[in-house]
């Protein structure tokens, strides 16, 4: 720091502390570490906070928008989390709350020069997009992943006002159709625009205005198309944007039925022509006769996402037999094990898998089981992240992919059938998970399926030393289970149950950990009124949230509550939250 | 469905019941609704039977007090299996309409009083009557039927639905094609509420 004047004033001792500590601190970039930092001393905090230029606030009700904003003064980025995972799943009732607006208004407030917004299971309005709109003119990226509440009014003034917009990224949202036609809102010069991700957009764009804009768009490297864009028009748009890096692909399926197939050689230039092609998805409505036209790309992907593609097994080996450096595949189960096969044979460097099922219910064949796990495990001995669908599995497959795969970070299967044994043995599935957490020392995120006794939970107390994410549901005997892991897993943040037999000496049991953790979500438990109190009573910066389905919750002794979700807060109760949500 | 254990498992009478369900889950015996089940927030009665190898479902024993549904497709969890709801409802390719309006598949439906929505795949109903009979066995209430004169006169709730022009309309006015295609969500009022509606 330069002091103006003509004379030169040696600088204190403390402040030359202050000015390194700053240069210094600057550079540290992980969340964690700049926590560590913060605690050191008075002089190291205030350092801290001057040079944290990222802000991550893992829950919005963990604390109020002023205190962060008044702590952390140079943020250029921040990132905000709302809802807990099982809302995507319909378990959260009707207006639950994580409301954009506070914190966006103060931000407003405190940043505005800010850069990059990124908002997760966040309820945003139209409002809160024109907030966003005229509150920052220097954003340059804005990234709603799972959010609801708003619609194409909003898109289109974000796409009209803010002009150094560089990222657009819209990820499974739901967007309302209000039939304003935002593409068309861009600035009409040149735009910054590098990414456009609209796949989660539900209705129909104006393609001559997406033309227009890709014309004016000389940055943009990904663009995420929406199901209603055919394969002609996607033609269109990739000759004349052969610099993509990551493309959704749309419907890839003709606007009318019976094109003749000579179009082929066509789109197979357009996308040869795309050199820089790594990341393709989409598929949304997939004519696989189609799916040659990608052949051209396959060497170079790493990232391939078929997760909406109803393909056989022989429509995925013709693609991912060329795909010799994948690192990320999701699909549907309909390819089936043989389909899974074929990509293990070939993606040696697989490090993420995302297996989903077609038929989302649980009594139906299934099309993949052990032997493509099991595939996979001997496969892919990278892989770091596994998410799979299956209606039936055996511990022997999880206990290999165990030993196989000892770099497994994520492993979450999901066995569709409730209380599901290992379908050859039928023992519960406890050896299976126990291997996982045993053999797998860098696992920190499990999710757990099938028929389970205490002693898988037994396991992941032992030996799940680095888990910071379970998932639970329809298992266990005894409140044991929860305890073994409460008391256990030092590093467990979030603990999501469902459908299980624990009650409330669970609760007891977890008291010296809950403040360490971001959140506890248990539905459909045993846990009764007066404990939930207890616990609420006893610890002071928890927000005790309690949801009922009856409208005059009952607080009787032997009524179950419906569902329990408590955090740490610095904020205390919050005043949002609608009548069926009782904090105690 | 409490019965003393013991004698039970001794006469084996477990294998030769007869059930709905595959063979070998040990779930009991359910009928099946429509859908999707709500949760009952009455959990298993004490002297509930607990095998040692499963744990009994509480939406089992929610299952069993609908006892005068026909059954039509499998029961199913809310929320079970754990996908997100946009992927659910997206995996159907509709190739034959691009262009068409799909405004009135998958809706929205909420009840006045109750927490949580729910959503419906109106393409799925023939005729206003399952519709309304759907609705009746998802919320657990009695809408009654329809008449062009008096609407639902009579009964405590009322099917509304949000058209495209953004208007809330009573439910059964129009033939039910065009219905469907205009259909945004439904919202079922109290009829107390609901008064401006009916008297036409």
């Amino acid at each position: 720091m330069t002091r103006p004047g003509y004379g030169y004033d040696p600088p204190s001792p403390d402040q030359v502390l202050e000015n390194v500590l700053e240069d210094v601190l600057q550079f540290l970039t992980c969340r964690s570490d700049r926590n560590a930092a913060s605690l050191v001393c008075k002089s190291w905090y205030q350092a801290e906070a001057l040079t944290r230029s990222d802000l991550f606030i893992g829950n919005c009700y963990a604390v109020a928008p002023r205190r962060a904003t008044d702590r952390f003064r140079r943020v250029r980025s921040v990132l905000l989390k709302g809802k807990p995972r099982f809302a995507d799943f319909g378990l959260m009732p009707f207006n639950w709350g994580a409301h954009s607006t506070r914190w966006l208004a103060a931000f407003a407030d405190a940043y505005p020069c800010l850069e990059r917004i990124y908002l997760k299971r966040m309820s945003i309005t139209d409002y809160d997009l024109g907030l966003i709109a005229n509150s920052f003119s220097s954003l340059k990226e804005l990234t709603l992943v799972c959010c609801e509440g708003f619609g194409t009014s909003g898109l289109a003034v974000i796409a009209s006002k803010c002009r150094q917009l560089r990222v657009l990224d819209l990820f499974e949202d739901e967007v309302n159709h209000d039939e304003v036609d935002w593409i068309s809102c861009f600035p009409e010069t040149r735009t910054c625009l590098e990414s456009l991700t609209f796949d989660c957009v539900e209705f129909p764009i104006n393609f001559t205005a997406l033309e227009k804009l890709l014309a004016r768009s000389p940055n943009l490297k990904k663009l995420r198309l929406n199901r209603f864009v055919s394969i002609e028009q996607l033609h269109r748009l990739l000759v004349r944007a052969p610099q993509l890096t990551h493309l959704g692909t749309a419907s890839f399926s003709p606007s009318e039925a019976g094109q003749p197939p000579e179009q082929e050689l066509d789109y197979r230039a357009a996308f040869a022509a795309c050199k820089s092609l790594v990341c393709l998805s989409g598929f949304r409505e997939i004519a696989p006769e189609y799916l040659p036209a990608i052949y051209p790309v396959c060497a170079n992907l790493t990232s391939l996402n078929f997760s909406y593609a109803n393909i056989n097994a022989e429509h995925l080996r013709s693609v991912i037999c060329h795909c010799h450096k994948l690192q990320t595949l999701w699909v549907l189960d309909t390819v089936g094990d043989e389909g899974l096969q074929a990509a293990a044979a070939t993606c040696k460097d697989l490090r993420e898998l995302r297996l989903f099922p077609i038929e989302v219910r649980e009594d139906t064949e299934g099309f993949v089981s052990e032997v493509g796990l099991l595939a996979v495990s001997e496969g892919c001995r990278k892989l770091r992240s596994i998410l799979y669908f299956c209606q039936r599995m055996t511990n022997a497959a999880v206990i290999a992919m165990s030993k196989n795969c000892p770099d497994l970070v994520v492993f979450r299967l999901c066995i569709m059938g409730r209380h599901r044994p290992d379908h050859v043995t039928n023992e519960p599935m406890d050896e299976g998970f126990g291997a996982i957490v045993m053999n797998c020392k860098k696992l920190t995120r499990l999710a757990v399926s099938g028929l389970l006794t205490d002693k898988a939970f037994a396991y992941i107390g032992k030996y799940g030393k680095l888990v910071r994410t379970l998932s639970v549901a329809f298992a266990g005997d005894t409140d044991m289970a929860l305890k073994y892991v409460l008391e256990g897993c030092p590093k467990l943040q979030k603990l999501e149950v469902r459908d299980s037999p624990f009650g409330d000496s669970v609760l007891r049991a977890g008291l010296h950990h809950f403040y360490n953790m971001r959140f506890v979500w248990m539905s459909a438990c045993k846990l009764t009124f007066p404990a939930c109190g207890e616990i609420a009573r006893e610890m002071p910066h928890l927000v005790v949230e309690v949801f009922t389905v009856q409208e005059v919750p009952v607080e009787e002794e032997d009524e179950f509550v419906d569902t329990l979700y408590m955090y740490r807060s610095l904020e205390g109760p919050r005043n949002d939250a609608p009548e069926y949500v009782r904090i105690l | 469905m409490a019965r003393s254990e013991t004698y039970e498992n001794d006469l084996h009478l477990e294998a030769t019941k007869l059930r709905l369900g595959l063979p070998g889950s040990n779930e009991p015996e359910k009928q099946s609704t429509s859908n999707d089940v709500v949760r009952s927030n009455k959990r298993a009665s004490p002297d509930m039977p607990q095998d040692s190898g499963s744990s009994t479902n509480n939406s089992d024993i929610s299952d069993a007090r609908h006892e005068d549904c026909p059954p039509s497709s499998k029961a199913q969890i809310v929320g079970w299996p754990p996908v997100r709801s946009y992927r659910k409802n997206n995996l159907q390719p509709k190739r034959t309409d691009q262009n068409a309006d799909t405004s009135g598949m998958y809706v929205k439906v909420s009840m006045d009083g109750a927490p949580y929505l729910r959503k419906i795949d109106l393409k799925v109903y023939r005729s206003y009557e399952e519709l309304l009979q759907a609705l009746e066995n998802m919320f657990k209430v009695c809408i009654g039927k329809y008449s062009e004169r008096d609407g639902y006169n009579g009964s405590d709730y009322v099917p509304t639905y949000e058209d495209k022009d953004g208007d809330w309309m009573l439910v059964g006015d129009v033939p039910m094609e065009m219905f469907i295609s205009s259909c945004k969500r439904l919202r079922i009022m109290k009829s107390s509420e609901a008064k401006g509606l009916c008297c036409l």
